[in-house]
């Protein structure tokens, strides 16, 4: 038995070094532990917790937005929201079709709802999200029938004063694609409400507030299993309410009056800080309409409507500006020595003017004869117009409107407002006509502002309210904000005061005295400046404008409105008694004493003056 | 040993032994109704109840085990083998399983013959070995054991179940190791498997079958063994890649996942990225039995069965884990003194390769969990869900306290 022996005794080394090898190995899972558990423990914790815990954003309450008098023009109100929680197909119907009653769903919405759930059946599918709190009650009051269903409360947008302000407050949907991408919306996630249009766009920053965050738990599946009460849970901030320089009332007055049927836009402003009183495009639309997700048809009716309603005619629109243009040659005229206040050209006016081998013609065909520069804004006689754009000269003119910023844009802090067109240097006509396509004839029509030249309602109004009061140019905006009380710096009016005042009492000739072409709508307590303007233009009948400013010697409200297709003949000039009217109604609310004798006699109305010639008076 | 103790228990050779096993298992079954309590109810839930049913059953098997003498299991092992390896045929024919051919179903119950298959070529091994009165020294002399265990190794590999296949290479291993077997003839023996398993890396085997020559320069075995042995580390490594390419692609991303689980997170790296996730989420003391959250929300695959060890990282901390780890090593502990105080040569053989079978199971498992191994698919002994596993564990400890008994 030597060799068993032998065995034997090797078996105690054995065995020795079996028990080490033991030991090792637990020591070395051990400490494998212990570097997980005790070492790795934090990061791990974290990553349990990022693999079942999903943050689940709390939208935050939207800023409300008021008027300058405190109306309120849009505000974040209580949305119901009601959705179903995960469960088998058959109780899903089951449940749909008990709350149809109260939901109003119909058959084909229930099919919708299932089809929607059937994609991804592990989480909660939403059943309505517009519910009234009737309807809310109704299914509270049945708890017990509807255990599968989730009712939230979300802030939905409203926009108290509907289709009047859309083109100013703008509206909210859900976040795009694009917007998404850009550096902007970095902090934002899909899904989220942000402003598209108007001042909801433009101050998304102060009104979005900041969302909060709640937690769920979830399974490996995905499945949300139940609320995770969190430290990282956060509520949400509710944005800032901001108060707007617009009048509501002043705009709801304008929405009143506005001729029926027309298409147009008006805008006014406080001259001496440029607050935006009124902004007003007709048609419009209902911003309500977009809170939620605009419905198809919806957009279809908005999109294919031809008088197109998301348009902003006061700020994204151009127009040429017809007469209205004349002040500008006025001041450049006057500002180069050209003309004085009291200068006759040498050609009377005799209905048009022969330039080259065509006559140019003025509106009144009969002819306005002898006319200084003062009767000539008065009467808005193109044929002195066209002499002086020819004594100017088409450099000069070129230049000095470019200098006159009409190239460039107000700077107003709604999104959407395109700059005014004017040709900056002959260049310009070359690359458009070749070099040898155009004549110096495109003076005479860039003189009166036809032709080559398109401003906005805004740009008229910002330049007549330099004029108004003499002082560097205003910048338009519409948020309550001595910040944005701003003055443009790269150009302005530069006229002495005298000669300013000249041209002014020309404007205010236009308005108060017979003959001037806006005579029959002067308002009776205040002396209005201001300038028709007829606007050519290939889509029918001319424009209708007028620009103007009252009172004239201390201005408080600057005007620009337009009424497309307005002017069908020289009687009819439907955007001025619209614009007067305004005029009235603002400073009248403002409590701005007449500056005007009462005049006694009613003037006897023209036939065929527009039907609110006689409100006017 | 210990014939001093009370009569009552002198039956059971070790009592100590079956209490240990009795007090692991019932932890065991603890672990596996905490695994069940998940959010969304699955199988799972019941499984505790099913384990204790096998428990009882294991304890009958017990009873009956260590009444009889290791003379009698002596003689008949070659017909224990012959039946194993019939079916470990059989359950490639007929088997079913959740991804591979491993599972035996009849009357209801599903048996893994590999469990069989184990405890069979321990026993067939340790006839072989125990009887001889010198050990091997020679690499060719090794040729019956390493027959009967390439045998059921093959068929094994080709359910496929790489994780027993591993054991049976243990069992070999062990059972040579004990019968004395000079250390240099395993490495000779066992080099090749090395050789296949570096084959992956030109540069990694070079260095390995450099070892390999340098060894064989030293300690100068037989000529025609020294070359046997190089040709044959040569012929492993080249043989490496065709057979890796005949891996099943899932098996493949289990080795790729255990060098680097974010190969594939959502994937084979899923299981270890969890398992880490919820043992390191335990941290000292544990989210509280029952409760862990990882477990708990279906992110913990296999939570009852190959990843229990990771449900008690998380729900009972790196306390509760060194607890049970202790508890194992002293059991393991147990198993090794009784094979080494035997006095027969063939009983010592069993309780030391049932030793390394448990062993294997606790490296390969629990390492497992924390990434030391790769994921294999090998239950824990005792703790992890599994009839057959379980019976077939309580027969190997009945075979020790007999052995014991009979010291």
């Amino acid at each position: 038995m030597k060799g068993g022996e032998a065995i034997r005794l090797s078996r105690v080394r054995r065995s020795r070094a079996a028990v080490a090898v033991l030991y090792a190995v637990i020591l070395i899972l051990a400490a494998a532990f212990f570097r997980l558990q005790v070492l790795g423990s934090g990061s791990y914790e974290l990553q349990s917790r990022n693999n079942r815990l999903r943050p689940i954003p709390i939208p935050a309450a939207r800023g409300a937005v008021h008027d300058r008098n405190g109306e309120l023009l849009a505000e974040s109100i209580p949305g119901y929201s009601l959705s179903l929680l995960p469960a088998p197909p058959d109780s899903a119907r089951a449940t749909l079709e008990r709350l149809a009653p109260y939901l109003i769903l119909a058959p084909e919405g229930i099919e919708a709802i299932l089809e929607r759930r059937s994609r991804n059946p592990q989480l909660p599918v939403l059943v309505r999200d517009d519910l009234t709190f009737e309807q809310v009650a109704a299914v509270e009051e049945r708890r017990p029938e509807f255990r599968l269903v989730v009712i939230e409360t979300h802030p939905r947008r409203r926009y108290p004063a509907g289709a009047t302000v859309a083109h100013v407050i703008g509206y909210v949907g859900e976040i795009s694609e694009g917007e998404l991408d850009s550096d902007e919306f970095v902090e934002y996630e899909a899904g989220r409400i942000v402003g598209k249009q108007g001042i909801e766009r433009s101050y998304e920053s102060l009104l979005a507030g900041s969302a909060g965050t709640r937690y769920v738990e979830v399974n490996a599946r995905g499945s949300i299993v139940r609320e995770f009460a969190s430290d990282l849970a956060r509520a949400a901030e509710p944005g800032t309410d901001l108060i707007l320089t617009l009048d509501l009332g002043l705009q709801q007055f304008a929405d009143s009056i506005f001729p029926s049927d027309d298409v147009g836009g008006v805008v006014a402003l406080d001259p001496r800080t440029g607050e935006v009183l009124l902004l007003y495009s007709r048609p419009s639309f209902d911003p309500n309409l977009f809170v939620g997700g605009i419905s198809e048809a919806d957009w279809a009716a908005i999109r294919d409507d031809p008088g197109e309603p998301i348009l902003n005619r006061a700020a994204g629109a151009l127009y040429p500006p017809g007469s209205t243009w004349k002040l500008v040659l006025a001041t450049l005229g006057i500002r180069q020595g050209t003309v004085g206040i009291d200068t006759y050209m040498p050609t009377s006016c005799r209905g048009a003017l022969q330039f080259g081998r065509r006559p140019f013609r003025c509106w009144k065909t009969e002819g306005h004869g002898p006319l200084d520069l003062s009767g000539a804004i008065k009467e808005s006689c193109n044929v002195y117009f066209y002499q002086l754009g020819l004594r100017l000269g088409l450099d000069p003119l070129l230049s000095g409107v470019d200098g006159l910023g009409f190239n460039q844009a107000t700077g107003i802090d709604i999104p959407g407002e395109i700059s005014g067109r004017f040709p900056p240097s002959r260049d310009w006509f070359d690359r458009r006509y070749g070099r040898r396509g155009w004549t110096e004839s495109v003076v005479l029509n860039l003189s009166i502002g036809q032709g080559e030249t398109e401003q906005t309602l805004l740009r008229m109004a910002q330049f007549y309210s330099a004029l108004a009061t003499g002082e560097v140019p205003v910048v338009p905006h519409l948020l309550q904000s001595e910040a944005l009380q701003q003055v443009r710096e790269d150009w302005s009016l530069d006229l002495p005061e005298a000669r300013r005042r000249e041209l002014v009492s020309g404007l205010v000739r236009v308005v108060n005295e017979p003959g001037g072409t806006a005579y029959w709508h002067r308002p009776r307590e205040w002396t209005l400046a201001g300038k028709t303007g007829t606007a050519q233009n290939p889509h029918g009948e001319p424009h209708s404008w007028f620009v103007g400013f009252a009172p004239a010697n201390d201005p408080r409200i600057v005007i620009a409105a337009i009424v497309e297709n307005g002017h069908p003949d020289n009687r009819t000039s439907r955007a001025v008694p619209f614009a007067t009217q305004v005029v009235s109604r603002y400073l009248q609310s403002e409590g701005i004493p007449p500056d005007r004798a009462i005049e006694a006699p009613a003037p006897i109305p023209v036939p065929g003056v527009s039907e609110l010639a006689g409100e006017a008076q | 040993m210990r014939r001093e103790r009370s009569s009552a228990f002198r039956g059971l050779g070790d009592p100590v032994l079956l209490g240990g096993a009795l007090l692991l298992a019932l932890l065991g079954i603890g672990m596996i109704w905490s695994a069940g309590q998940v959010d969304l109810p699955s199988g799972v839930t019941g499984a505790w109840q099913r384990q204790l049913v096998w428990l009882v059953i294991a304890l009958l098997a017990f009873a009956v085990v260590t009444r009889v003498p290791m003379r009698w299991l002596e003689w008949a092992t070659p017909w224990i083998y012959a039946f194993s390896i019939f079916l470990l045929l059989a359950v490639l024919v007929v088997g079913g399983g959740p991804s591979t051919r491993s599972w035996l179903r009849f009357a209801g119950f599903s048996f893994q013959p590999a469990e069989l298959a184990k405890l069979a070529t321990i026993l067939l091994l340790a006839r072989m070995l125990g009887s001889r009165k010198e050990p091997y020294t020679s690499l060719f002399e090794l040729w019956r054991p390493v027959v009967a265990v390439v045998v059921p190794f093959l068929l094994v590999m080709a359910q496929p179940d790489l994780g027993s296949a591993l054991i049976f290479v243990i069992i070999l291993v062990s059972a040579l190791f004990w019968a004395g077997t000079p250390l240099f003839t395993i490495f000779m023996l066992i080099s090749p498997g090395v050789s296949l398993v570096l084959g992956f890396s030109s540069a990694v085997w070079g260095v390995w079958f450099v070892v390999v020559v340098v060894g064989l320069y030293l300690r100068r075995p037989f000529m025609a063994e020294a070359v046997a042995v190089a040709l044959g580390n040569l012929a492993a490594g080249a043989l490496a890649s065709p057979l890796w390419n005949r891996l099943a692609p899932y098996q493949q991303r289990r080795l790729l996942v255990f060098l680097d689980p974010d190969v594939d997170p959502r994937g084979a790296g899923w299981h270890l990225i969890q398992s880490k996730v919820a043992i390191g989420s335990g941290g000292v003391t544990g989210q509280g039995f029952g409760m862990g959250p990882q477990k708990r929300l279906a992110f913990l695959p296999e939570q009852h069965t190959d990843f229990i060890f990771s449900v008690v990282g998380e729900e009972l901390g790196l306390i509760g884990v060194l607890v049970l780890l202790l508890l194992l090593a002293w059991f393991l502990r147990r198993v090794l003194r009784v094979a080494a105080e035997s006095t027969q040569g063939y009983g010592s053989l069993v309780a030391f390769c049932f030793f390394a079978v448990l062993f294997g199971h606790l490296v390969i498992n629990i390492g497992m969990t924390v990434g030391l191994m790769p994921v294999t698919g090998l239950p824990l002994a005792f703790i992890s869900y599994g009839g057959s596993f379980l019976l077939t564990t309580f027969v190997g400890v009945a075979l020790v306290c007999r052995v014991a008994y009979e010291t």
